[in-house]
């Protein structure tokens, strides 16, 4: 049942990414790679950490993708100043190339899986868990994190100041 | 096969029935509440502009004050051709109306209707996911429903459209923050992100008289949840997305028949969202005020005899009140319509008839334990639908009495009014429960 539901969830994950690729359109593109980020949040669900689940459709579908289709709406391209795809042979060799690496991956993962796999604690992935975890053990790169953060919202500040 | 795992497969079956129950009372509900919201929406438009609304619709004459109005509406929709024009991107043109529809139908999952009911050793909570990130999870969700409204705009090729995406995008984004945040107080208060047990911990009274409700700890908060909450439900004075005057109807001008039914119908039921929302954050949910689950539960039988003597008054006055109504309208249409005064009095009295014969007949029972147990659940599941219907009914009138902000008032509101006030509710929530634990 759960393998099941992760085949079908994972399938939709890589074909969303790849529609993402293939596509000419950007907005099909982004559309594309929200579909692929839903997908991956089911996963996370199905891992069991819930925190991540919700923050990845929040922030990630639901917010950054957001600017992104905003962004692509506002500069209303026209289908002549889309870029040429790439020719015949070298849309082969990419392929290739891509398909290698896949299958790279799928024999690194398959070689390296354990056989027996070690159980998620009691309250795994639960906000207050992670929460605590934040405000303890991980105090100092939570707020190096923070730091950086508002370091960079100052920056875009003031660059968005010097056009205005 | 042996007995406990016969049991167990039994068990098993049993929870999945159950959960089938519980979504199937909730998409019941939706609608439920859809279809009165619509007709709240065109009957109160109508009493606040001074008209009379839709008054002609019947089925054999009954017409419910325009009640009827909703079901020749769904025909006429369903019987329209769903036109698609061309030029427009046909995959995401046809995609759109189903993708913020169904964000929102699954929003509801989480919002519990009642507390858990425990019948023969289940511990049944009245929620269809019982989950832990409750709040975060409808956040979560409903910011996925925007993608509807862009595609939509987007994909019908049309400049109105788009002008209406890009609206709701900007907006969408820029008030999901202070929705946000204005609920970390309530989850600061009450010390979860629950749904379930906030409504529980507002059970308890405050200084010993006030309900703990949301709004009475939280009153900061809730002005600007509510006010966010409009802004994300797209309702005036917030509805730039659509601005009809401006833009002509926004995302959805290109949309015909049962395609825009769904838009239509996507609209109305985010505004039962929103209100299902204010209600079990800031109004209790289905706390009935100073009667909490095992005080119900003991009182049964009491509460059952209120509740049947309360239905036999009303449709006693309602009866008298048709029949009143039946003499006044004799003659007024000269058609079928004449006789809804009839009917309508024939059925408040039948109902009068069946509360009282119910009434004598559980009189002197004693109940069991399961039979309380489900007395106290549908009480709360009807004080929460009245909590609800009184917030769905509020939505409308602000949308009647206020006009619609300038596109840059908006923006001015929520980054600069909302955002900075929620903040400020943070700090101060916090410092009021540091100075109250000490």
């Amino acid at each position: 049942m759960e393998a099941v539901a992760f085949y079908i969830i994972a399938a939709i994950a890589v074909f969303g990414a790849l529609l993402m690729i293939t596509r000419r359109n950007p907005l099909a593109g982004a559309f594309s790679l929200v579909v692929s980020l839903i997908a991956l949040a089911g996963i996370y669900a199905m891992l069991r950490a819930e925190l991540i689940f919700i923050l990845q459709i929040l922030v990630y579908a639901g917010a950054i993708m957001v600017l992104v289709i905003f962004t692509i709406m506002l500069l209303n391209l026209r289908e002549e100043e889309l870029e040429e795809p790439p020719a015949g042979k070298i849309k082969t060799l990419i392929i290739l190339a891509a398909v290698a690496f896949g299958c790279y991956g799928i024999i690194k993962v398959l070689s390296g899986a354990p056989d027996e796999v070690p159980r998620v604690p009691e309250n795994f992935g639960s906000v207050e868990k992670v929460g605590e975890l934040m405000l303890t053990s991980y105090l100092y790169p939570f707020e190096i994190i923070s730091v950086v953060l508002l370091v960079a919202i100052v920056g875009v500040v003031l660059l968005a100041k010097k056009v205005i | 096969m042996n007995l406990e795992l016969l049991e167990g497969c039994t068990r098993e079956m049993a929870e999945n029935l159950i959960i089938i129950a519980k979504t199937l009372f909730v998409i019941a509900m939706a609608f439920g509440f859809l279809l009165v919201v619509i007709w709240f929406e065109r009957k109160g438009s109508a009493f606040i502009q001074d008209r009379v609304g839709p008054n002609r619709a019947a089925i054999l004459g009954v017409r419910l004050a325009g009640f009827i109005q909703n079901f020749a509406d769904v025909t006429k929709l369903i019987m329209k051709e769903m036109f698609i024009p061309g030029e427009v991107n046909r995959i995401y043109f046809i995609l759109a109306p189903f993708i913020g529809f169904t964000f929102i139908l699954t929003s509801f999952a989480v919002i519990p209707f009642a507390d858990n009911l425990r019948i023969g050793g289940f511990d049944i909570p009245m929620q269809v996911a019982d989950l832990n990130v409750g709040v975060l999870y409808i956040l979560a969700i409903t910011s996925l429903n925007v993608y509807g409204i862009v595609l939509a705009g987007w994909s019908s090729n049309n400049k109105f459209s788009l002008l209406g995406g890009l609206r709701s995008t900007a907006q969408m984004i820029s008030y999901e923050i202070p929705l946000g945040l204005s609920i970390v107080g309530i989850f600061m208060v009450f010390g979860s992100l629950h749904l379930n047990e906030i409504v529980r911990a507002q059970g308890e009274l405050l200084f010993g008289f006030l309900p703990r409700w949301g709004i009475f700890v939280q009153p900061l908060g809730f002005i600007i949840f509510i006010s966010a909450a409009y802004a994300e439900a797209n309702r005036t004075p917030f509805d730039i997305p659509e601005g009809e005057s401006e833009i002509v109807a926004g995302y959805h001008v290109e949309y015909s028949g049962m395609r825009f039914a769904l838009f239509y119908m996507g609209e109305y039921i985010a505004l039962v969202l929103s209100s299902a929302l204010v209600v079990t954050l800031f109004f209790g949910g289905w706390q009935i005020p100073y009667l909490d689950t095992s005080d119900l539960i003991r009182h049964a039988s009491v509460v059952l005899k209120v509740l049947l003597l309360g239905g036999a008054a009303m449709s006693l006055a309602a009866a008298i009140a048709f029949i009143g109504y039946a003499k006044r309208l004799k003659g007024t249409w000269g058609d079928i319509h004449d006789r809804e005064g009839h009917v309508l009095t024939t059925f408040a009295v039948l109902a009068l008839a069946v509360f009282l014969v119910v009434l004598f007949w559980l009189w002197n029972v004693e109940f069991p334990d399961w039979a309380a147990r489900t007395i106290a659940l549908i009480s709360q599941v009807g004080m929460f639908l009245i909590k609800v219907l009184f917030f769905g009914w509020l939505f409308i009138w602000v949308r009647w009495t206020l006009p619609r902000f300038r596109y840059d008032q908006l923006m001015g509101l929520g980054w600069k009014a909302l955002i900075p006030l929620s903040f400020i509710n943070i700090l101060i929530s916090g410092l009021v429960i540091l100075l109250v634990q000490r």
